[in-house]
Formats: structure tokens, sequence, C-alpha cells
């Protein structure tokens, strides 16, 4: 049955390339996609892939802006109801027709506990089929973001899922895999042809698809190569096409190869530091009964000491845009003139430390990753340096993710290191999770350093359900300044991850850091 | 001989018991897996729904009985990072890196007993003197070195060897192999060649100790005055005498083989259970990482109790004091 549903695609996809030739795309990063569920594991990898093989509501087109996909149009029938009207004579891989129930029943799937998709359908109380081609969204409340919230919802087939009996996610407790984790079934512009594991996946063009492929990519070769030099040496010896995760040593020299080049591109991604702004006592401080990062001069001290030119050229060998903004360039809500990198000024960051009253400094530990962000601990380290040429005595503490992201939860230090990719290109996602006051749920969700500032919880929760967009742009603009003047964070720089190809391939490059093979071409 | 046995595999149990406790004490300090499944933009409500769902609420000694309940018989649990059977993933890996595992031991055996026996008969050529030197490099140089240097040479100047991976497989059943295909084949060279260097060069270093101290017996020299050719002396006489000790090393560097697979397998991106560790540790897969180091010590334990059955087998003295001491 499935052999044949293969032999008849590839027959099609022969007969619709018009007998030419397949074009492969031999692609390697740095790791394993999890599962093949579209709703089972929030993980950037296991999206990357499996957004080849199906598709959302809606996406976004080249620039991140909101693009129909599987829904052809949508309006806003009040607040807080959405109508999609849901696109026409679309089919599944497995040939079955797309409709709204496909939408109910995903929607039902992503929201089932044993996932940990649910945060792209937060604040969706229900949807409703109107008809065959159209659904209404109800939500809790208005949603400026909403939109940009779903294009992670990935829809799967109710009908394929009830034959193969997918419709439960994954059972822990029964321990047995779904059919749906090993197998993929959308709507996508590729087909999911293998997959094994640490090995490879082979994705096939769909010749069904509704839309029309941008690039010339017939076949898709995915393999992850764990070790940094030896995904190198896979692309300098022509065994693959692509490499994504480049490490940021051999940038430079993959440059200077005559056979390949560089896409350039920022990530949408701010690494900052955090010092605990609201602990009564800092910890692991050899200051007493108080905490110095309460302090506005100190926290300006602690952005003026930072020389983020020299962390640019010398530890990411040119490979960051040094920032003043906790979100990056692509990101909506950014504004260049707002966007004020603080000077490289020790002497001023020292007067400022002897007016608070900290003259000969003080002690405090530093915690930092050191295998999540392009190097991480070397930027750590050269902090160290820099704060103490202004007296300060940080405690450098770099540990693998796990254990470092465990003291972080626990407020279990008195600043670390963290970086923040913006899911949703809007200002609104990291100003919720780490300038607003921790309260439940998505608020302050990952401010572990304590932020908490009246004024920014006022603005957040303002443009939370401001549909205006120009009030909404003001809103976020005032947070961004006043995160920016407060100083509560230490951006550091905006992470520039390039993609290294051979010469003759050709693509989009993507700030989520993913690929979407239905850009690229291979001449 | 049924008793030794017996004996041999009820330590073999309090080992693998002892391995497993271990293992499952050091995990706790890898990091909280949950935090790795919901990614750092996850709610603290569902942190603790998936942390109940799991079971990892429950105190350490009661995930550590459930565990071993579970593996006796025979089943590890469910990846947290891939949510499917352990038993089922490391069953899948298995052949690769037991095929990687046989080729480089044959290759270490075979290549490090001629080396050996080479620079032990021209001790003073030229050319045994350089592979002295050159398995001094295999000693000391580390293997991801190695690996990064062969692929360098042979896929990236050269061009004649792939740089990742095991080629095409063929599957016999749930056993996946690459010897049938010349990718697969091809790709074996380079990981196998790194991953027994190491082993080639004690065997060989080996053999030529044992062969220069046999070889100044008086047997040997009897065997000459009796007018035996080289030929005879040395291969039928010498060699044969020198094997024993090599078998024992070479019983316990299998095991050695098959555990540090884990580095070649990271360097060549080879898809077995070396790899699958070092992900699951990375992602602090409990589950994994325990049910992986209770194979490991059962490949352990498995060969040694093998290689004391040899011994017993290949060394009649051993027989005889027993014997003795019955009586």
């Amino acid at each position: 049955m499935k052999l044949k549903h293969w032999l008849f695609a590839a027959l099609a996809a022969f007969a619709a390339s018009g007998a030419a030739q397949a074009v492969t795309l031999k692609w390697a990063a740095q790791n394993d996609v999890l599962t093949l569920d579209p709703h089972s594991q929030n993980h950037a990898t296991t999206i990357s892939l499996l957004q080849h093989a199906y598709e959302p509501l809606v996406r976004y087109d080249k620039k991140f802006q909101v693009e129909p996909a599987l829904a052809a149009s949508w309006q806003q029938v009040s607040p807080t109801q959405w109508r999609f009207n849901l696109r026409k004579n679309v089919k599944f891989h497995d040939g079955s027709p797309f409709s709204a129930d496909d939408v109910l029943f995903s929607f039902d799937r992503i929201r089932q506990p044993q996932g940990t998709m649910q945060p792209y359908v937060t604040g969706v109380t229900g949807v409703k089929k109107v008809d065959d081609h159209t659904v209404d969204f109800t939500l809790a409340g208005p949603n400026p973001v909403f939109l940009r919230n779903l294009v992670v919802f990935h829809i799967m087939s109710k009908t394929w899922a009830a034959k193969t009996k997918s419709e439960k996610i994954q059972d822990y407790k029964a321990n047995e895999t779904t059919f749906a984790s090993r197998n993929a079934n959308g709507t996508g512009a590729y087909l999911i042809k293998s997959w094994e594991p640490d090995k490879r996946i082979v994705l096939a063009a769909n010749p069904n698809w509704w839309d029309k492929r941008e690039g010339n990519v017939t076949e898709v070769i995915y393999t992850p190569i764990k070790a940094d030099a030896t995904r190198i040496a896979a692309l300098l010896s022509g065994d693959v096409d692509l490499v994504t995760d480049l490490p940021t040593q051999d940038v430079a020299r993959l440059r200077q190869d005559a056979k390949l080049k560089i896409l350039d591109g920022a990530e949408n991604r701010t690494i900052f530091i955090a010092p605990d702004v609201g602990s009564a006592e800092l910890k692991y401080a050899d200051v007493k009964g108080k905490n110095p990062f309460k302090d506005l001069r100190v926290r300006r001290a602690l952005n003026l000491a930072v020389d983020r030119e020299s962390i640019r050229r010398v530890t990411m060998r040119g490979l960051s845009i040094p920032g003043g903004l906790m979100i990056a360039p692509n990101v909506h809500g950014y504004a260049q003139d707002i966007d004020r990198v603080p000077p490289f000024d020790p002497d001023g960051a020292k007067k400022l430390l002897a007016e608070a009253g900290y003259a000969n400094g003080f002690e405090f530990t530093l915690n930092c990753p050191n295998n999540r962000y392009v190097n991480d601990e070397e930027i750590c380290q050269a902090l160290v340096a820099m704060w103490a040429r202004i007296g300060l005595r940080a405690r450098l503490v770099a540990e693998n993710m796990g254990p470092f992201i465990a003291k972080v939860q626990n407020f279990d230090t008195s600043a670390y290191m963290l970086g923040w990719g913006v899911a949703t290109f809007d200002a609104l996602y990291m100003l919720q999770a780490l300038a607003r006051t921790r309260t439940t749920g998505a608020d302050g969700s990952f401010n572990f350093s304590r932020v908490s500032d009246a004024k920014l919880d006022q603005l957040i929760d303002a443009m939370k359900v401001e549909m205006d967009a120009k009030k909404r742009d003001a809103l976020i603009r005032d947070a961004l300044i006043t995160v920016r003047d407060q100083h509560y964070f230490v951006p550091l720089h905006y992470q520039l991850r390039p993609w290294a190809m051979k010469k003759n391939v050709a693509t989009v490059y993507r700030a989520n850091d993913a690929p979407e093979s239905r850009f690229a071409r291979v001449d | 001989m049924l008793a030794f046995i017996l004996r041999r595999l009820a330590q073999a149990a309090l080992v693998m018991l002892t391995v497993g406790l271990i293992a499952f004490s050091l995990f706790r300090f890898v990091g909280d897996p949950v935090l790795f499944m919901l990614g750092q933009e996850a709610t603290p409500e569902d942190r603790t729904r998936l942390t109940l769902l799991l079971g990892l609420d429950q105190p350490f000694y009661v995930q550590y009985a459930g565990f071993v309940a579970r593996a006796v018989q025979g089943e590890f649990g469910i990846s947290l990072r891939q949510v499917r059977p352990v038993s089922g993933m490391i069953l899948e890996r298995l052949p690769a890196t037991l095929e990687l595992a046989l080729v480089a031991a044959v290759l270490a055996l075979v290549a490090g007993i001629v080396m050996g026996v080479y620079t032990a008969l021209r001790r003073n050529s030229w050319f045994s003197q350089a592979l002295l030197a050159l398995s001094l490099i295999g000693v000391s140089l580390p293997t991801f070195l190695i690996g990064i240097l062969l692929i360098l040479v042979f896929a990236v100047l050269l061009g004649w060897l792939p740089s990742f991976g095991r080629g095409e497989t063929v599957d016999l059943g749930w056993w996946s192999t690459g010897f049938l295909t010349a990718s697969g084949l091809k790709a074996l060279i380079l990981p196998s060649i790194t991953l027994g260097l190491f082993q080639m060069t004690l065997i060989q270093r080996l053999v030529r100790t044992e062969m220069l101290e046999v070889l100044r017996t008086d047997y040997i020299k009897f065997a000459r005055a009796r007018g035996l050719s080289d030929r005879a002396v040395h291969f039928r006489h010498a060699l044969k005498n020198t094997l024993v000790p090599v078998i024992t090393i070479t019983g316990l560097q299998l095991g050695a083989i098959i555990a540090f697979a884990i580095i070649t397998e990271t360097v060549f991106q080879w898809p077995g259970m070396g790899l699958l560790f070092i992900q699951s540790v990375q992602f602090a897969d409990i589950p994994v990482m325990a049910a992986y180091l209770c194979l490991i010590a059962l490949f352990f334990v498995v060969i040694n109790l093998v290689v004391d059955l040899l011994y017993y087998a290949v060394d009649p003295r051993l027989r005889i004091d027993r014997a003795a001491a019955a009586h």
C-alpha cells in the first residue's frame, strides 16, 4: 500500500518534471530531528525539517511577514474572533483532501498535554467549523500577534491519523510510539520519504503541491553531522552542498575557498547578560545586606564597561552585530534610532561605581552556558576581564546548558548569560518573557533576574491587546527605551549565523536559521 | 565448570546493578530533562505537568527501582529525547557499532600481529624502526585527532573516501549491514582505522616483546639445534607461544573498542550506539544513558567470561592446577 503510493508519487514527480533529472540538495547541520510528529516537540531542528512537509494556515514570506498558506484569506469578525477561509483543492500527500475537519482535529491534537507545542495556540479558546472550508477561531482576548503564533501550528490529516491510529501524540506510559512519529503526511512542498535516525532524512518534491516552488530542488537529503570539523570537512570534500550551524572559527577560511560561498544573515536572537536586579541581597556577592544591581548607576556601569566592538572582532570573529536593544533588527518593534550601543567608557563606569558607593567594586558570580550559543563561554571570559578593569570581580561559572539553566531557573545566580530568539518576530515575545513582572503563564516566564517595573508591566499588558498597529508600535517603542535606559540587561550583540554552500547553490537566508528548500536552487 | 560460570554470572548481575545505580545517580547532575523537552519558552505549569507525567517528581530510589524492574524484562523505558522505546533505539544502533568494532578489532589483530612479528624478527632493519616510531604515534595521538587527520587527507585533500556516515546499508531482518555495498565498505575504512589504531599498536608492541622473549628461550634454541627451518621455528614454535597473552588482551580490548567507539562515532557521524549516547548526554536523556551503560557493562562482563573460559581451554596448566587442588 505504502510502497504503491510512493511509486505513484515518484512516477508523478517524474512525469511532472518532464523527465528532467532530479535536482538534489544535500544539506548538513548539527542535529537530527527528534520525531516526525508535528505536534510533539518544540525543537528548532525538528520544526525546520517538518515545515517542509507540514503546513500551517498562515506562513512567513521571505521578509517574515505573514502570508496565506492553507488559509487563502482571513478576516477578523470581532476582536476575539478570526475567520479563516481555507484553500480549496489542497490534498495531503496520501491523496486525502484538506478540509475544516483537519484544522479542528489538529487543534485538538496540538493541545494534548503529551506534546510541547501548545504555546503556538495559547489564547485560542476554541475552533469552530462554519462549513467545509471555513473555520472560526475564538480567542480569550484580543491578540495582535495571533497570526504570527499560528505559523508553527501544522495541520495533520484527520482521516490519515485515524487510519494509522495516530490521534494521540504520544503516550509516555504505554511505552510505544505512534505511527505519526515515524511517518509524515502533510500538505507541504516536500514529502518525507525516509528518516534513518542520525543518518539521513530524504525529502522528495510534492508534485501536487498547491503552490509553486521558487527553486528547482526536487530532492533533499538532510544529514545530521554532530562534530563541527566533520561537518566542515563534508562540505570541503563535496559530500554535501549546504551546511548550517557553522563554527565561527571556520567561517573566515570557508570564505577564502573558491568552490564555496557564504550566505550571511542575522539570526533573530539577542545575546545578553541579566543581572539580578530584584533580590534584596545579591547572591554570591561580598556585599552583604543589599543588592548593588538595584542601583541604576551600577547597572549603567556594567553596560559602559563592556567593549562590544572587541567582542565582535576578537571573540566572534566578526560574526555579530553589537547591540543596545533586547531585540534583533529583524524583529518587529526594532528601530535603528533607539538602538544605541552603550559607548565603551571604563572611566565613566568607574566614576558611576564610586558614586554608588562601590569605589572598590564588589564580587559576584556570572553563570554562563558553554554549549548553547555561539562562543558563549569565550564571551563570558571576555566580560570578566572587562569588568575587572572597573573593579568588578565576576566569578565565571561556565557549564553545560543542563546544569546552567537549572541554576538560573532556581534563581541560584547573581548574573547570567542568555540568548533570546523571537519566534513570533514581534517585540512582545521578548518583553513579556524577560521584562514583565513574573506572575503566571507567559508573563515573566523567563524573567529570572527579577525585573519588576510598574511602568513596563503597564506598557506590556497594553500591547498584548492593543489592536491599533500605530498605538501598539508606540507602546513597544516606549517599553524598549525604558528597558534600555533602566539598564535592566546588558545586551551584547545580535548573533550572525551564516550558512555555507557550494557555488552552484542559491537560497534565501532565513532569520530563524531554518533553510526552506522551496527557495533553493542547485544549478 | 558450571559452578564457575554461575558464579561469574552472579557477579555480572551485581556489576550491572552497580553500574546502573552509579549511572542513575550521576545523571541527576546532568540537568532537568523536562527543560530540554519543553524548551526555554514553556510556562512553569507546562513543566510541572510533564514532570508529573514522566514520574520525575518521585524520589531517586523509586525511579531506580522502577528502572531495574523494567530492565530485567528487557525494557528500558521511553527515551525522553525521541519519545521512543529505548530498547528499540539501541537495537537499531547496535549493528553499526558492532560492525565497526569487529572490523577495527580484526584490523588491529591482523596488522598488529604481522607488524609485531616483523619488528621482532628484523629488529634492526630501518623498516622495523619506522613501524615502531609509527606505533608511538598511534599510542600517543588522541582518537579524535587521528580521525580528523584521516578525514583531512583522504576525504578533503584526496577525495578518495567519504568524510562521514555509513554509506548505503542493506537490511537483513532487523540487522542493517554495510558489508554488502561498495559505499558501505568504503565508509568503513577510515573509522575502523581510527578506532583500531590504538589496539593495533598495543598488539604490535605486545607481540614484539613476547616474541623476543620466546626467541631467547631454550626450546627455541633446541629447535634451531635440531636444524628446523627458520620458518618453522618462528611461526610454529615461537609465534604460537606468544599468542596466549595476545588472546587475553584482544578479548579485553574488544570491550574497550565497543565502549570507546563513542569518540570515533562522533567524529565520523557513524550512526551507532556511541553517537546515540553522546546526544543523550546533551539532552539529559536518562533512560538511554542508563541503558547504554548497562549494555556496555554487559559486553565487558560477557567478554571477560569468554576470555576466562578460553584461557581455561587454551592453557592446560590451569586445568591441571585446579584438578590438583581438588585432590
